[in-house]
């Protein structure tokens, strides 16, 4: 097992700094989308005082423009705020269906980037002893990927379920693998969390087979 | 002045249109790299704001595609990101670029220094 901790620091730092950027980007577009719109409300008030008719139906879309984009910051802070404290600990029990629904939520804009439907499968309960952060991590990298490899049918699916060792995250819909994988950083990420990574190129599939708590 | 905004943010794009065009401007929009093309085809722009990063098409290999059908036209590039690396490939690729969220008197002062 490799716990090369300075090289894990190292990655995990550029993964919390790649995440940040994008939340931080989220959140800028949603805040724009919000000055355009609370803009606009003031240019219909200001129309109106010169006499123009107020068009009740434009305020009521520009007012719907705010509301949806403070319910998509809102949820992109509650994503942000999980993440952050994915640090607090670290050992901890997990529930891999609430990680894996985080990771694809933080990873959104990255597959909508690569115009890739991403997705969670079913709720399957499992739960792990892991170290929270270096999972996401995992997942992360596995998912820069699959995201890359989804080919033409451009799905990706992260599915989780029990196994009798632990558990496996399942990334399916790796079409066309764009380069080689595990990198030696993902083998050394998953290798701090005992975990291994299964690239089926038949199935299509990558998989994080995780224990049910870490070795020793 | 004829100008198109191009982002992915609908709700973005469709406000500052209509809020430019009472200003006076004539402000078209388009929510993706496809769209936008088309209507420069269509239209005689002056100036086109892109997003620097969008689906598909980045804003700068979008420009570069506008370029190759209208060669005379301004670019500006309006970016959710405040980073180094994208300040530099956007100010050397466009007449102006700003970061969201942006003040729209902001926005008209850089479209009328850029066609100056």
């Amino acid at each position: 097992m490799d716990k090369d901790w300075e090289k894990l620091g190292q990655e995990g730092l550029a993964f919390f700094g790649r995440m940040s950027a994008s939340i931080s980007h989220e959140i800028k577009n949603a805040l724009a989308v919000i000055n355009e719109n609370a803009g606009l409300v003031e240019d219909l008030a200001l129309l109106a005082e010169r006499g123009a008719t107020l068009d009740p139906e434009r305020l009521k879309r520009a007012a719907a423009a705010v509301q949806k984009q403070i319910r998509r910051g809102d949820g992109i802070i509650k994503n942000m705020n999980a993440f952050a404290h994915s640090v607090d600990e670290p050992v901890r029990q997990v529930n891999l269906d609430e990680t894996a629904a985080l990771m694809v939520a933080l990873s959104q804009r990255f597959a909508a980037r690569l115009m890739v439907r991403l997705e969670t499968g079913p709720p399957s309960g499992v739960c792990v002893t892991v170290n929270p952060f270096l999972l996401e991590n995992c997942i992360h990298l596995c998912l820069a990927f699959a995201l890359e490899s989804a080919g033409a049918q451009k799905a990706l699916t992260v599915s989780v379920s029990g196994t009798d060792q632990g558990a496996d995250i399942v990334f399916s819909g790796i079409a066309e693998p764009c380069g080689d994988f595990p990198t030696e950083m993902a083998e050394r990420v998953a290798g701090a969390i005992d975990a291994r990574l299964v690239f089926d190129k038949t199935k299509e599939t990558l998989t994080i087979a995780l224990p049910r708590k870490p070795a020793g | 002045m004829k100008i198109l905004l191009v982002d992915d943010e609908q709700e973005l794009v469709s406000a500052l249109a209509e809020r430019l065009s009472f200003r006076g401007i004539d402000a078209d929009f388009a929510v993706t790299g496809e769209e936008a093309l088309k209507k420069v085809g269509d239209n005689a722009y002056e100036l086109a704001v892109l997003d620097m990063k969008m689906p598909k098409i980045s804003g700068i290999k979008l420009k570069q595609e506008i370029m190759k059908i209208r060669p005379d036209m301004r670019i500006i590039f309006l970016t959710g990101h405040g980073s180094e690396e994208d300040f530099k490939a956007g100010s050397a690729e466009s007449s102006a670029y700003l970061v969201k969220p942006v003040k729209i008197e902001d926005l008209i002062a850089k479209m009328r220094e850029a066609l100056a």
